[in-house]
């Protein structure tokens, strides 16, 4: 470390920077407390989501129905396999990063050179699996309605044991002689023009329910059971003529198929800004990397800049472990 | 630095041992996870279903792991650690006590309906 800070030439003297109570670097000390600012925020995020998830305690989203997809296996009900596995990907990193700190502090350059390049695809995988996560969130599945007061009804029907979810898809007749067509710029007012309309619209959904006699609506309110509430068949008509006003598929920011808003809220907020270290930490350990390979620890001889980014990068990994539980697990 | 970068001797072993009980963790989570024991989702300790707990707790174990031995919280200092650590868990305990009491106040408010929502 004495080659990474600058001397002021008063070091000897115990209120000249001499003395050093902490036995750290001012590097590696501000590392720590950036973390543990940082870390404060995400405790702020997931404090917030806790809330949120109070508040609406009987009626939040089950994560296993929203994030069931695995890559190459369409249609399988997979809750869980896949964020188990970004979160393996997440900890190996972890572990080729701390090896890699280990062989620096060896100064085995070549070492520190495989186990850091390991790390930053371990990153990179981590990242892209994220985005598949998103796009899925995003693009929904089944789709479901929206009531007025913007409380979600999801299709089921009843099978051998219990309910299986319908697709909009297999519930709406469609209506060949639709008026209503998307608002473009070129028609209208001038520079205005309106997000992409819904594949089915709310009339076409009704229709196809009323005539299909062995569909359900299923609520966002939760039984006893941790199972959301399914009405009856008169009553899932009441709802569908008196209270549904639109269609929902997918998730944004406003509308969610899966249920509250704030789900989806949180969920993009926090796993985006997760998704955002995870970035800006590869794009450091690339620099590092690059640094590693150049030499410059080798002349310094001291590797301590790879301990201080490995820092940064097992608290990203801090944060996934928590992020795992409680969108997750809990 | 609490340790001299002359003499280091490695620590794969346990880097690798750290690796083992991180991802033993995982596969019991996700696999308490995915079956749900029903015993463990009907008991309630403290507001809570016992299964929730003992995620929180497997958790928190895990974080310990990952500060103590991958980021070397062991090595460094007492003073360095508790600054760091009783800050962070002081802070963080309070912030949740707050907002989760809170958060089950506005529920207990909608359920006693003096405000509709499910319309």
């Amino acid at each position: 470390m004495e080659t990474t800070v600058t001397k002021t030439g008063t070091e000897d003297k115990i209120w000249g920077g001499g003395n050093q109570p902490l036995k750290v670097s001012y590097g590696k000390m501000m590392m720590w407390f950036f973390i543990l600012s940082d870390a404060l925020t995400f405790s702020g995020f997931l404090a917030a989501y806790g809330f949120s998830r109070f508040k609406f305690i009987d009626s939040w989203p089950i994560a296993d129905e929203v994030f069931n997809h695995f890559p190459f296996l369409h249609g399988v009900d997979a809750p869980m396999y896949y964020v188990a596995l970004m979160t393996f990907i997440l900890i190996f990193s972890s572990v080729t990063m701390v090896l890699a700190v280990d062989a620096g502090h060896q100064m085995k350059q070549k070492k520190v050179i495989i186990y850091m390049f390991w790390t930053i695809i371990g990153g990179l995988v981590f990242v892209g699996s994220q985005a598949w996560e998103w796009k899925n969130f995003i693009k929904g599945e089944y789709g479901a309605v929206e009531t007025k007061g913007g409380q979600i009804l999801q299709f089921v029907k009843p099978v051998d044991d219990g309910y299986k979810r319908v697709k909009l898809g297999e519930i709406a007749i469609l209506d060949t002689h639709k008026e209503r067509a998307q608002h473009d710029r070129k028609s209208g007012v001038w520079y205005e023009k309106e997000g992409a309309l819904p594949t089915y619209t709310i009339e076409e959904v009704r229709a196809g329910f009323a005539k299909k006699s062995d569909l359900l609506i299923r609520t966002q309110t939760l039984t006893k059971e941790g199972e959301k509430t399914v009405l009856s068949r008169e009553e899932s008509l009441r709802r569908l003529q008196g209270d549904a006003i639109g269609i929902v598929e997918g998730a944004n920011l406003r509308h969610n198929e899966y249920g509250t808003p704030l789900f989806a809220n949180f969920f993009f907020f926090i796993t985006g800004f997760h998704g955002f270290h995870v970035f800006s930490g590869v794009i450091i350990n690339i620099i590092i990397f690059i640094n590693v390979i150049l030499g410059t620890y080798e002349r310094r001889k001291n590797y301590e800049m790879v301990e201080k980014v490995g820092l940064y990068w097992h608290f990203v990994d801090l944060v996934w472990v928590f992020v795992f539980t409680f969108f997750y697990l809990v | 630095m609490a340790h001299d970068t002359a003499h280091h001797e490695s620590n794969t072993g346990r880097i690798w041992k750290v690796f083992f009980i991180l991802s033993v963790i995982t596969i019991v989570e996700v696999i308490l996870g995915i079956i749900k024991p029903a015993f463990l989702v009907e008991t309630t300790v403290i507001s809570m279903k016992l299964l929730n707990w003992i995620f929180i707790i497997l958790t928190i174990w895990k974080a310990y792991y990952i500060t103590w031995a991958f980021m070397h919280m062991e090595g460094e200092t007492k003073g360095l650690r508790r600054s760091v650590v009783w800050t962070a868990i002081f802070l963080i305990c309070y912030l949740i006590f707050i907002l989760l009491t809170e958060g089950d106040y506005v529920y207990e408010v909608f359920k006693a309906g003096y405000k509709s929502w499910d319309f």
